[in-house]
């Protein structure tokens, strides 16, 4: 399923980059790839240096130091739009829609589809509607009324319409930040599918999050950043989710935690029933994601299919 | 609450085609029942606020109000209030008459002077609040104080009175006076000018809205600025273009009152532009921006002007009018606000 189509050059390339505001050190010696169909996640906590790095790659900040490079060819943009016309597109977890408006005009906010013509040039609104109903529909969102205010649509449901967007859109690259952030578990399910269904159809992912559960089952690539620097840079198969999760909390510091929960009576038990729950569930089609103990995670590509 | 039977839709799961939820899901909603129960109430109590002559007055008083309430309204819509709309619109009418009067010329040329002064305020509010990022009550508030002091300052610098003298004399007058303050007769009732123009307004600004790119973006510009920039909305165009546009509408009364009343008054139009808030206001715009309607704000002003005459129709005390106003505005705002609350959950309590 990991039919990797391997392009010569990566659709983005940082090259120890690294960005100063002044004397301030934000970002240094970091550098990441991601090609076509393929999910590049980067994990930090918070401070880490990755919203930083997303600004970069988005067009809102230069870098500083060291290369950027989209398809091959060096670049420094001068806003997000430049950045979307190379087909770079980003996902914010809070700003990512306006609430109040319907679900189609958001679809098409900033590129909006007209007809007619001088005067008489008009939302082509038939055409709008069809579109944000069928491309949410091929993205698995089956929405009552597109004319909903987006606002009543679920966390999840809205970042998939912000996804859905940027792939209409022709976005070759998709840069989430932390779209599972603010969400439940099922809703995190809901996000991580379209993900694979980005990736599946040829885009290249930036998968920002905290979350070493939700980075795995997806990732190819792991970048951890701590303090504004890269403390690390993995394929997936050099890396296991422990490992993954130790590197990220540091191990002495999640051994500390796991005796912590253990004292306060959290069993293994009842942490299995809700992953088998989850597991279960079709409509969130994650698998077995949120717990660490006895997840076999690797696995779990191959079993989907 | 009983168990709706779905009727026949395109999608089975969508129940909110019931024709409350339909009209109680729009911004004019609760204005336009307003609205209706305060006509049935004035009609009832005062016999000679239904006749023709008392309607073309009464929307003339609601047309003055009117106009500006349409820039207002799609400037609220765009997130943003302009308190300076009620002083602009005088400023305009004395910058051309002045200028007349200073320099001489065609009244037209006056005009278009005016024109440039109103688009010019609305751009300076729109060019300061987007650059200095206040909110825009700081900013309009300013430029409010500075063109009262202007109007005043200027006004008696020239002339040494504080009203800009008579443009009656100017070559032009007459046809200016025609396209601006003319009467036309409908079924044998005089309607002002005015009344069209505000009719022509309001159909433009919700064409504008509902159906061209510039209506997304002011919708986005004002409930998610931050999510509209990122999507490629040119928010700072926006907004500035959405305090042009009150310019405008400022221009277009600031010349129906110098040319109706041939002078004008440099202190005048203070404590008006909250006449036009309470019109969007109460015509369903969201003082917090991405939500509202042209036509709401129309509706607004039409309260308005039934309030304004209604009162001295029914031979009330016109000394309550301005709480009558104040109470109206708290009234459809919660109303709005409960009304757009049941409407969203699908009619149930």
């Amino acid at each position: 399923m990991n039919a990797t189509v391997v392009a010569e050059k990566p659709l983005v390339e940082l090259r120890k980059a690294g960005k100063r505001y002044g004397n301030v050190i934000a970002l240094r010696d970091v550098s990441l790839q991601v090609s076509a169909g393929e999910v590049m996640c980067v994990l930090g906590d918070n401070g880490a240096g990755k919203s930083t790095l997303i600004k970069i790659i988005a067009g809102l900040h230069q870098n500083t130091e060291g290369e950027y490079l989209v398809e091959g060819e060096e670049v420094r943009f001068g806003s997000p739009r430049e950045a979307l016309n190379r087909g770079i597109a980003t996902v914010y977890q809070d700003l990512a829609v306006a609430p109040l408006m319907p679900v189609w005009r958001n679809f098409f906010l900033g590129s909006e589809k007209t007809k007619g013509w001088g005067p008489f040039k008009r939302l082509d609104v038939d055409f709008m509607r069809k579109t944000a109903k069928q491309e949410l529909l091929d993205m698995g969102i089956d929405l009552r009324d597109v004319d909903q205010p987006i606002g009543t649509l679920s966390g999840g449901e809205r970042q998939c319409v912000a996804i859905a967007r940027a792939v209409y859109f022709g976005a070759k690259v998709l840069i989430l930040d932390e779209p599972t952030a603010a969400l439940g578990v099922k809703q995190s399910g809901v996000v991580l599918r379209y993900i694979v269904q980005a990736r599946d159809r040829g885009l290249g992912v930036i998968f920002i999050t905290h979350n070493p559960h939700h980075a795995y089952p997806v990732g190819d690539r792991f970048l951890l950043l701590k303090r504004g620097q890269s403390i690390g840079y993995y394929e997936k198969s050099e890396i296991t989710l422990e490992e993954l999760t130790g590197l990220m909390a540091g191990g002495a510091e999640l051994e500390q935690l796991v005796h912590e929960l253990r004292e306060a009576g959290t069993s293994t038990d009842t942490v299995r029933v809700i992953r088998d729950e989850i597991e279960g569930d079709g409509a969130a089609g994650v698998g077995r994601v949120t717990v660490t103990e006895a997840v076999d995670i690797r696995g779990l590509s191959e079993d989907r299919e | 609450m009983s168990v709706e039977t779905v009727t026949e839709t395109r999608d089975e799961r969508v129940a909110s085609t019931n024709w409350f939820v339909r009209f109680f899901t729009k911004p004019e909603a609760g204005a336009t029942t307003a609205a209706v129960v305060l006509a049935i109430l004035f009609a009832v109590v005062a016999p000679q606020f239904s006749r023709p002559e008392s309607i073309a007055t009464i929307l003339y008083g609601a047309s003055t109000v009117g106009i500006m309430a349409v820039g207002v309204s799609l400037l609220m819509i765009g997130g943003e209030v302009d308190l300076s709309a009620g002083v602009g619109v005088i400023s305009s009418a004395l910058s051309a008459s002045l200028f007349m009067y200073w320099f001489g010329g065609n009244v037209w040329v006056g005009a278009l002077i005016g024109l440039v002064f109103a688009l010019a305020v609305g751009f300076i509010n729109g060019w300061l609040l987007t650059k200095t990022k206040l909110s825009s009550f700081i900013i309009t508030l300013a430029t409010f104080f500075m063109l009262t002091g202007l109007n005043l300052g200027v006004t008696r610098a020239l002339t040494g009175g504080v009203s800009a003298p008579s443009v009656a004399n100017w070559p032009g007058f007459e046809s200016a006076a025609a396209v601006f303050a003319s009467d036309i007769p409908i079924f044998g009732v005089n309607v002002k000018i005015t009344v069209f123009y505000w009719i022509l307004l309001v159909i433009v600004a919700t064409w504008i809205l509902q159906r061209t790119k510039v209506g997304n973006w002011i919708f986005s510009s004002g409930g998610a600025p931050d999510a509209a920039r990122a999507v490629g909305v040119p928010v700072v165009k926006t907004k500035i273009g959405l305090y042009m546009g009150v310019g405008f509408c400022a221009w277009l009364l600031g010349m129906h009152q110098l040319f109706a009343f041939k002078t004008v008054q440099s202190g005048e139009g203070i404590g008006n532009e909250f006449l036009y808030i309470i019109a969007a206001v109460v015509g369903g715009c969201l003082m917090t921006g991405g939500y509202g309607s042209a036509i709401g704000g129309a509706i607004g002003a039409l309260i308005y002007g039934m309030a304004l005459k209604g009162v001295v129709y029914a031979e009330w005390n016109p000394d309550w009018l301005k709480f009558f106003l104040g109470a109206m505005l708290l009234g459809a705002t919660v109303l709005n606000f409960t009304l757009q609350r049941r409407a969203a959950r699908g009619g149930k309590k």
